[in-house]
């Protein structure tokens, strides 16, 4: 299959090349061309995308441990793995602990993005280059780099946010392990979550926010509407669809969220925070219960399928529209 | 934000105090990361930190360079992002130039898998991706790694060519035809050389997505230890470092140089892009 998927592109460049030679001009379109441009890439997302997902599906389905990995022949389970799953009160606080948890960072990320956004529509041009340059670099920076430098700032020797809140009074925070709490933990991840969504959504509003014909608000002015209500009456109702799109898009981002948590918690302490991808990864590779694990996948997609439906409704509105 | 708007000097004072806040706070993790990878370890160890450094040093930076393995990640994650660059730029470009410039059934259903296949969870695939790799003898192989990232960046960049190609008039390609170049030509002649901005943003928006990568390379790569990439690599920073912040922060500062470099060299194509109306939509 490798050798498919690597060598499909390069063996079907030429030979589309060669029947366009065929049809001099290509004014007249041959019915197979497109198709055998797009032919590639259908071939690598049957195999690599649709396949996957349907192979969850399929896996979610059998009964499927360590020893059908490794000999094969999972044996048709029916509903039981969703039964064990969905009767399992774990799971129900997984999948609560993950609502609250795209919840909390989600209103974080867009409230203070669009603080941020309408923030740098009023800045001098020398400043509203520095706070953009600093988004950029929040946002350019790798997730994994972000994570150890959080588990360095936060650790109990040494940190430095230990150090400003000892020196800030708070002397209880001395050699403080913040990841041994549960709360903290939970906290310490949503700031970092916050911290590397907020550049991409505030520099998106920031964009849609600049094109809101200035006159709007000039008549506003003219009214005597104040900030907030110009914010509520222009540039709300305006940008809707895009404070939308960036809803729905981080809504997923989060909810999907998994290598922050992996890497700095692990899920932990105990179940502290554990969200549902988290969960699915635990299952199987700890447990070995590839079934168990996929069932929660497939919750997972459902529930983030919601959410891309509140997206492609968008997405299809703006391609009608252009 | 109210006394934003009256646009008094308080005003204007909390808005700059305010604009200044947000910068420190963005930039502050990255500040931390790079001054702790200079700093002397007696500083980093000091019981009072310095926010600006006495003295420079470059021994993390030693550190972090002769750590088992290093330069065996780098070489792992080079081949890997670009390996799934170069491809997903060849097999998009053909959609993409299929989508843009040709008109045929399924053009529609074959978008709206496109934006579909973009917004993949693809942390929801774990498991079957696991199967996969394992049914077909693929585990714990860069070739697989590969495969996986190409098609999480194929549709990013179809989309993205997609609206580079649609900025180049499609009358030049056709005057060239009359000129007597076939379609290939044409396209290899007049598209290919406008084209060079939209391939080089999507490659490099690609390869910082294949370059960051860490669920898939965590799991699809386990016996040889040999075989990870660098995300992987950092992400265990402590079975190497211990609790040599030092040399992890260096690590970390060296992880991420390409990518900052990749967004320098954006920042002019993209601005570009834009004022060329290629990025709209």
């Amino acid at each position: 299959m490798r050798g498919g998927g690597l060598a499909a592109p390069p063996a079907r460049r030429p030979r589309g090349g060669g029947r366009a030679v065929a049809a001099p001009g290509g004014r007249r379109r041959r019915a197979f061309w497109p198709y055998l441009l797009v032919a590639p890439t259908l071939l690598a997302t049957a195999y690599l995308l649709a396949y996957p997902l349907l192979r969850n599906v399929v896996i979610s389905f059998q009964h499927f441990g360590m020893g059908e990995l490794i000999r094969g022949g999972a044996g048709f389970a029916g509903f039981a793995n969703y039964a064990t799953v969905l009767a399992d009160p774990q799971f129900w606080s997984v999948a609560r602990r993950t609502l609250l948890f795209t919840a909390v960072n989600v209103v974080l990320i867009v409230v203070l993005s669009t603080v941020v956004a309408l923030l740098v529509v009023r800045l001098a041009r020398v400043l509203r280059l520095v706070v953009l340059g600093g988004l950029v670099l929040t946002w350019a920076t790798p997730m994994i780099a972000a994570t150890t430098v959080f588990q360095w700032m936060f650790s109990s020797q040494l940190g430095v946010v230990n150090w400003v809140l000892v020196e800030l009074g708070f002397d209880g925070f001395r050699g403080h392990t913040w990841f041994a709490d549960g709360p903290q933990t939970f906290a310490i991840l949503v700031l970092l979550i916050v911290w590397q969504s907020v550049p991409f959504a505030a520099l998106t509003l920031y964009a849609a926010m600049t094109t809101v014909p200035h006159e709007l608000y000039e008549a506003a002015r003219i009214d005597g509407a104040g900030a907030v209500r110009s914010f509520r009456s222009i540039t709300f109702p305006v940008l809707r669809p895009m404070f939308g799109l960036v809803t729905c898009l981080e809504v997923i981002w989060v909810g999907k969220a998994f290598v922050q948590i992996w890497v700095i918690s692990g899920g932990g302490p105990g179940q502290a925070t554990t969200t549902l991808p988290v969960y699915a990864y635990q299952i199987a590779q700890s447990l070995h219960r590839y079934d168990l694990g996929a069932v929660v996948s497939v919750v997972t997609v459902l529930l983030l399928v919601l959410a891309l439906l509140f997206y492609f409704r968008h997405i299809f509105r703006e391609e009608a529209a252009a | 934000m109210t006394s934003g708007m009256t646009g008094g000097m308080t005003g204007r004072l909390a808005r700059n105090l305010l604009a200044l806040l947000v910068f420190a706070v963005s930039v502050f993790p990255v500040y931390w990361m790079v001054l702790t990878a200079f700093k002397p370890t007696r500083e980093i160890q000091a019981e009072t930190p310095t926010f600006w450094p006495s003295a420079l040093t470059l021994e993390h930076f030693a550190a972090a360079v002769r750590a088992q393995g290093f330069w065996s990640f780098w070489r792992n994650s080079l081949l890997v992002a670009g390996g799934a660059v170069l491809l997903s730029l060849v097999v998009a470009l053909l959609a993409a130039y299929a989508v843009a410039r040709l008109r045929w059934r399924g053009r529609r259903g074959f978008l709206l898998m496109v934006f579909i296949a973009q917004m993949t969870p693809w942390e929801a695939l774990l498991i079957p991706m696991y199967v996969i790799a394992r049914d077909t003898g693929m585990l714990d192989t860069l070739a697989m790694l590969t495969l996986v990232y190409f098609m999480i960046t194929l549709p990013f960049a179809i989309v993205t060519l997609r609206n580079f190609l649609a900025a180049v008039p499609a009358e030049l390609e056709e005057a060239a035809q009359v000129d007597g170049c076939d379609r290939p030509e044409a396209f290899r002649r007049v598209v290919l050389p406008l084209l060079a901005p939209g391939l080089l943003t999507t490659s490099l928006l690609g390869f910082i997505t294949a370059w960051n990568e860490f669920a898939f390379a965590n799991l699809l790569i386990i016996k040889d230890q040999d075989d990870r990439t660098l995300p992987v690599w950092l992400s265990s920073f402590s079975n190497t470092f211990g609790t040599d912040w030092g040399a992890t922060m260096a690590a970390s500062t060296l992880f991420m140089l390409p990518v900052l470099a990749i967004f320098l060299v954006l920042q002019r194509n993209v601005t570009a892009g834009i004022a060329g109306g290629a990025l709209k939509g």
